[in-house]
Protein backbone atom coordinates (compact mmCIF):
# COMPACT_ATOMS: atom_id res chain seq x y z
CA UNK A 1 0.00 0.00 0.00
CA UNK A 2 2.54 2.88 0.76
CA UNK A 3 4.03 2.07 -2.93
CA UNK A 4 0.93 4.05 -3.83
CA UNK A 5 1.25 6.97 -1.40
CA UNK A 6 3.17 9.32 -3.71
CA UNK A 7 0.84 8.64 -6.34
CA UNK A 8 -2.46 9.51 -4.03
CA UNK A 9 -0.90 12.33 -3.11
CA UNK A 10 0.13 13.60 -6.43
CA UNK A 11 -3.35 12.86 -7.61
CA UNK A 12 -4.56 14.91 -4.66
CA UNK A 13 -2.16 17.65 -5.98
CA UNK A 14 -3.96 17.16 -9.37
CA UNK A 15 -7.39 17.38 -8.21
CA UNK A 16 -6.36 21.05 -6.14
CA UNK A 17 -5.01 22.55 -9.23
CA UNK A 18 -8.31 21.45 -11.54
CA UNK A 19 -10.12 22.82 -8.40
CA UNK A 20 -7.81 25.77 -7.90
CA UNK A 21 -8.50 26.74 -11.75
CA UNK A 22 -12.36 26.12 -11.47
CA UNK A 23 -13.24 28.70 -8.43
CA UNK A 24 -10.75 31.22 -9.20
CA UNK A 25 -10.50 30.99 -12.88
CA UNK A 26 -14.20 29.22 -13.50
CA UNK A 27 -12.22 27.16 -16.15
CA UNK A 28 -11.55 23.31 -16.82
CA UNK A 29 -8.39 22.11 -16.30
CA UNK A 30 -8.13 20.62 -19.30
CA UNK A 31 -4.92 20.33 -21.12
CA UNK A 32 -5.75 19.42 -24.66
CA UNK A 33 -8.47 22.33 -24.39
CA UNK A 34 -6.09 24.91 -23.04
CA UNK A 35 -3.28 23.51 -25.62
CA UNK A 36 -5.76 23.73 -28.14
CA UNK A 37 -6.71 27.39 -27.30
CA UNK A 38 -3.44 28.05 -27.33
CA UNK A 39 -2.71 27.31 -30.78
CA UNK A 40 -5.97 28.73 -31.76
CA UNK A 41 -4.45 32.09 -30.07
CA UNK A 42 -7.49 32.44 -27.46
CA UNK A 43 -6.99 33.61 -24.01
CA UNK A 44 -3.44 33.63 -24.72
CA UNK A 45 -2.07 35.20 -21.14
CA UNK A 46 -3.81 32.66 -18.55
CA UNK A 47 -3.53 29.47 -21.45
CA UNK A 48 -0.20 29.86 -21.43
CA UNK A 49 0.36 30.91 -18.12
CA UNK A 50 -0.68 27.53 -17.22
CA UNK A 51 1.41 25.78 -19.96
CA UNK A 52 4.47 27.57 -18.25
CA UNK A 53 3.49 26.51 -14.50
CA UNK A 54 2.97 23.25 -15.65
CA UNK A 55 6.81 22.95 -17.10
CA UNK A 56 7.54 24.52 -13.75
CA UNK A 57 6.34 21.66 -12.02
CA UNK A 58 9.20 19.09 -12.26
CA UNK A 59 11.49 21.27 -11.37
CA UNK A 60 9.49 21.99 -8.20
CA UNK A 61 9.97 18.45 -7.78
CA UNK A 62 13.25 18.33 -9.00
CA UNK A 63 14.08 21.07 -5.90
CA UNK A 64 12.03 19.16 -3.31
CA UNK A 65 13.48 15.85 -3.84
CA UNK A 66 16.65 16.45 -5.09
CA UNK A 67 16.13 14.00 -8.28
CA UNK A 68 14.02 14.36 -11.68
CA UNK A 69 11.11 12.50 -12.14
CA UNK A 70 11.37 9.07 -13.67
CA UNK A 71 10.54 9.37 -17.42
CA UNK A 72 11.17 5.97 -19.78
CA UNK A 73 10.68 5.62 -22.96
CA UNK A 74 11.00 3.08 -25.08
CA UNK A 75 8.88 3.46 -27.84
CA UNK A 76 10.74 4.24 -31.26
CA UNK A 77 10.74 7.47 -32.87
CA UNK A 78 8.30 6.64 -35.53
CA UNK A 79 5.96 5.28 -32.99
CA UNK A 80 6.58 8.28 -30.91
CA UNK A 81 5.30 10.58 -34.45
CA UNK A 82 2.19 8.90 -34.86
CA UNK A 83 1.29 8.30 -31.09
CA UNK A 84 2.09 12.48 -30.94
CA UNK A 85 -0.37 12.58 -34.04
CA UNK A 86 -3.16 10.44 -32.64
CA UNK A 87 -2.87 11.95 -28.87
CA UNK A 88 -3.42 16.12 -30.81
CA UNK A 89 -6.48 14.36 -33.25
CA UNK A 90 -8.19 12.30 -30.87
CA UNK A 91 -8.17 14.84 -27.83
CA UNK A 92 -9.42 17.38 -30.56
CA UNK A 93 -12.14 15.39 -31.76
CA UNK A 94 -13.08 13.69 -28.53
CA UNK A 95 -13.20 17.39 -26.65
CA UNK A 96 -10.74 16.11 -23.89
CA UNK A 97 -7.90 14.28 -23.05
CA UNK A 98 -7.22 12.14 -19.15
CA UNK A 99 -7.49 15.71 -17.49
CA UNK A 100 -10.47 16.95 -18.92
CA UNK A 101 -12.68 14.34 -19.43
CA UNK A 102 -10.46 11.63 -16.65
CA UNK A 103 -10.09 14.24 -13.49
CA UNK A 104 -12.53 17.17 -14.04
CA UNK A 105 -15.42 15.51 -16.30
CA UNK A 106 -15.78 12.34 -13.99
CA UNK A 107 -15.57 14.53 -10.85
CA UNK A 108 -18.62 16.29 -11.97
CA UNK A 109 -20.71 13.30 -13.20
CA UNK A 110 -20.86 14.00 -16.81
CA UNK A 111 -22.24 11.11 -18.75
CA UNK A 112 -20.11 12.54 -22.08
CA UNK A 113 -16.71 12.16 -19.86
CA UNK A 114 -17.44 8.87 -18.57
CA UNK A 115 -18.21 7.34 -21.83
CA UNK A 116 -14.85 9.33 -22.98
CA UNK A 117 -12.94 7.53 -20.39
CA UNK A 118 -14.23 4.35 -21.06
CA UNK A 119 -13.50 4.74 -24.75
CA UNK A 120 -9.61 5.75 -23.97
CA UNK A 121 -9.22 3.48 -21.81
CA UNK A 122 -10.34 0.30 -23.42
CA UNK A 123 -8.35 1.53 -26.74
CA UNK A 124 -5.23 2.41 -24.46
CA UNK A 125 -5.68 -1.29 -22.78
CA UNK A 126 -6.19 -2.53 -26.36
CA UNK A 127 -3.01 -1.34 -28.06
CA UNK A 128 -0.55 -1.94 -25.08
CA UNK A 129 -1.95 -5.26 -25.19
CA UNK A 130 -1.75 -5.69 -28.79
CA UNK A 131 1.71 -4.16 -29.42
CA UNK A 132 2.96 -6.61 -26.01
CA UNK A 133 1.14 -9.73 -28.44
CA UNK A 134 2.96 -8.45 -31.35
CA UNK A 135 6.55 -7.73 -30.27
CA UNK A 136 7.14 -8.91 -26.67
CA UNK B 1 -31.66 31.53 -13.71
CA UNK B 2 -28.07 32.51 -14.10
CA UNK B 3 -28.75 34.94 -16.69
CA UNK B 4 -29.18 37.99 -14.40
CA UNK B 5 -26.70 36.84 -12.09
CA UNK B 6 -24.03 36.81 -14.79
CA UNK B 7 -24.36 40.78 -15.73
CA UNK B 8 -24.75 41.97 -11.96
CA UNK B 9 -21.98 40.12 -10.98
CA UNK B 10 -20.15 40.90 -14.37
CA UNK B 11 -20.89 44.55 -12.66
CA UNK B 12 -19.65 44.47 -9.12
CA UNK B 13 -16.64 42.83 -10.78
CA UNK B 14 -15.91 45.60 -12.97
CA UNK B 15 -16.74 47.86 -10.21
CA UNK B 16 -14.19 46.85 -7.74
CA UNK B 17 -11.20 45.58 -9.62
CA UNK B 18 -9.94 46.85 -13.18
CA UNK B 19 -9.54 45.07 -16.04
CA UNK B 20 -5.61 44.70 -16.19
CA UNK B 21 -6.44 43.74 -12.33
CA UNK B 22 -8.37 40.75 -12.66
CA UNK B 23 -6.06 39.21 -15.75
CA UNK B 24 -3.18 39.52 -13.29
CA UNK B 25 -4.93 37.63 -11.25
CA UNK B 26 -6.38 35.14 -13.46
CA UNK B 27 -2.23 34.62 -15.12
CA UNK B 28 -1.22 34.36 -11.17
CA UNK B 29 -4.30 31.76 -10.90
CA UNK B 30 -3.16 30.00 -13.93
CA UNK B 31 0.69 29.83 -13.48
CA UNK B 32 -0.05 28.10 -9.96
CA UNK B 33 -2.05 25.85 -10.81
CA UNK B 34 -0.17 25.11 -13.39
CA UNK B 35 2.60 24.37 -11.09
CA UNK B 36 0.66 22.24 -8.86
CA UNK B 37 -0.42 20.06 -11.88
CA UNK B 38 2.71 19.59 -13.14
CA UNK B 39 4.20 18.85 -9.52
CA UNK B 40 1.26 16.39 -8.81
CA UNK B 41 2.28 14.63 -12.58
CA UNK B 42 5.69 14.44 -11.25
CA UNK B 43 5.17 12.72 -7.76
CA UNK B 44 2.45 10.75 -8.91
CA UNK B 45 4.15 8.95 -11.24
CA UNK B 46 1.99 9.52 -14.16
CA UNK B 47 5.27 11.47 -16.22
CA UNK B 48 6.65 8.11 -16.52
CA UNK B 49 5.26 6.42 -19.83
CA UNK B 50 6.64 2.94 -19.04
CA UNK B 51 4.45 3.38 -15.82
CA UNK B 52 1.31 4.74 -18.04
CA UNK B 53 1.83 1.76 -20.46
CA UNK B 54 2.16 -0.23 -17.02
CA UNK B 55 -1.21 0.62 -15.94
CA UNK B 56 -2.90 -0.16 -19.35
CA UNK B 57 -1.07 -3.65 -19.53
CA UNK B 58 -4.09 -5.42 -17.40
CA UNK B 59 -3.42 -8.30 -18.76
CA UNK B 60 0.17 -8.39 -18.23
CA UNK B 61 2.08 -7.10 -15.31
CA UNK B 62 -0.32 -5.06 -14.33
CA UNK B 63 0.73 -1.16 -12.05
CA UNK B 64 -2.29 -0.03 -10.32
CA UNK B 65 -0.66 2.87 -9.18
CA UNK B 66 -2.36 5.09 -11.77
CA UNK B 67 -6.06 4.34 -10.77
CA UNK B 68 -4.39 6.34 -7.47
CA UNK B 69 -3.93 9.14 -9.21
CA UNK B 70 -7.02 9.02 -10.96
CA UNK B 71 -8.80 8.68 -7.40
CA UNK B 72 -7.31 11.29 -5.71
CA UNK B 73 -7.56 13.57 -8.43
CA UNK B 74 -11.42 13.32 -8.98
CA UNK B 75 -11.88 13.22 -4.87
CA UNK B 76 -10.49 16.35 -4.54
CA UNK B 77 -11.87 18.11 -7.65
CA UNK B 78 -15.25 16.21 -6.55
CA UNK B 79 -14.96 18.87 -3.59
CA UNK B 80 -13.99 21.86 -5.89
CA UNK B 81 -17.59 20.98 -7.79
CA UNK B 82 -19.57 20.59 -4.93
CA UNK B 83 -18.31 23.80 -3.42
CA UNK B 84 -18.77 25.43 -7.22
CA UNK B 85 -22.42 24.64 -6.74
CA UNK B 86 -22.57 27.31 -3.92
CA UNK B 87 -21.24 30.03 -5.38
CA UNK B 88 -22.52 32.36 -8.24
CA UNK B 89 -19.46 33.07 -9.59
CA UNK B 90 -15.29 32.12 -9.78
CA UNK B 91 -13.26 34.95 -7.66
CA UNK B 92 -12.38 36.36 -10.86
CA UNK B 93 -14.60 35.68 -13.45
CA UNK B 94 -18.31 37.06 -13.71
CA UNK B 95 -19.13 33.54 -15.18
CA UNK B 96 -17.90 29.72 -14.79
CA UNK B 97 -16.97 28.83 -18.31
CA UNK B 98 -17.91 24.83 -18.15
CA UNK B 99 -18.58 22.73 -21.15
CA UNK B 100 -22.63 22.63 -22.58
CA UNK B 101 -24.11 19.22 -22.12
CA UNK B 102 -24.29 17.49 -24.88
CA UNK B 103 -25.55 14.02 -26.02
CA UNK B 104 -22.90 10.97 -26.56
CA UNK B 105 -21.83 11.07 -30.30
CA UNK B 106 -19.36 9.72 -32.56
CA UNK B 107 -17.11 12.12 -32.60
CA UNK B 108 -16.83 11.94 -28.69
CA UNK B 109 -16.31 7.89 -28.44
CA UNK B 110 -14.46 8.13 -31.90
CA UNK B 111 -11.63 10.90 -31.01
CA UNK B 112 -11.56 9.70 -27.47
CA UNK B 113 -10.23 5.48 -29.01
CA UNK B 114 -7.85 7.49 -31.16
CA UNK B 115 -6.56 9.34 -28.09
CA UNK B 116 -6.40 6.04 -26.47
CA UNK B 117 -4.68 4.35 -29.03
CA UNK B 118 -1.99 6.96 -29.08
CA UNK B 119 -1.64 7.41 -25.40
CA UNK B 120 -1.11 3.71 -25.09
CA UNK B 121 1.56 3.72 -28.18
CA UNK B 122 3.59 6.08 -26.35
CA UNK B 123 2.79 6.10 -22.71
CA UNK B 124 1.87 10.22 -23.24
CA UNK B 125 -0.49 12.43 -23.06
CA UNK B 126 -0.77 16.35 -23.30
CA UNK B 127 -0.09 17.33 -19.74
CA UNK B 128 2.56 14.64 -19.18
CA UNK B 129 4.47 15.11 -22.53
CA UNK B 130 4.21 18.98 -21.78
CA UNK B 131 5.58 18.78 -18.22
CA UNK B 132 7.88 16.45 -19.17
CA UNK B 133 9.32 18.90 -21.73
CA UNK B 134 11.31 20.90 -18.65
CA UNK B 135 13.71 17.43 -18.90
CA UNK B 136 15.13 18.39 -22.08
CA UNK B 137 14.45 14.49 -23.94
CA UNK B 138 14.28 14.87 -27.76
CA UNK B 139 11.64 11.63 -27.67
CA UNK B 140 9.36 14.18 -25.48
CA UNK B 141 9.59 16.95 -27.91
CA UNK B 142 9.06 15.09 -30.81
CA UNK B 143 6.01 13.49 -29.21
CA UNK B 144 4.23 17.30 -28.37
CA UNK B 145 5.38 18.47 -31.74
CA UNK B 146 3.33 15.49 -33.59
CA UNK B 147 0.48 16.04 -31.02
CA UNK B 148 0.42 19.63 -31.97
CA UNK B 149 0.06 19.07 -35.46
CA UNK B 150 -2.41 16.33 -34.68
CA UNK B 151 -4.38 19.18 -33.03
CA UNK B 152 -3.47 21.81 -36.26
CA UNK B 153 -4.89 18.77 -38.60
CA UNK B 154 -7.87 17.78 -37.25
CA UNK B 155 -9.16 22.00 -36.41
CA UNK B 156 -8.03 22.48 -40.01
CA UNK B 157 -9.64 19.29 -41.42
CA UNK B 158 -12.24 17.81 -39.08
CA UNK B 159 -13.68 20.44 -36.83
CA UNK B 160 -17.52 20.44 -36.07
CA UNK B 161 -19.48 23.03 -37.28
CA UNK B 162 -19.04 25.78 -34.82
CA UNK B 163 -20.39 25.81 -31.77
CA UNK B 164 -18.51 22.78 -30.43
CA UNK B 165 -17.09 22.90 -26.91
CA UNK B 166 -13.39 21.83 -25.84
CA UNK B 167 -13.03 20.79 -22.29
Amino acid sequence: MSAYWPSLMGGTLIGLSAGMLLLLNGRVAGISGILGRLAQGRQMPTNAAFVIGLMLGPLFYRLWSGAWPSVTITASLPVITIAGLLVGFGSRMGSGCTSGHGVVGLARLSPRSLAAVASFLAAGVATVTLMRLVSP
Amino acid sequence: MMRPARSSSARILIAQFSVAQVLIAQVLVALLAGAVFGLGLSLSGMLDPARVRGFLDVAGAWDPSLAFVLGGAVAVASAAMLLRRHLRRPAFDAEFHLPATTPIDTRLILGSAIFGAGWGMAGLCPGPALAALSLGLAPVALFVTAMLAGMVIHDRLAAPQPGGSQS
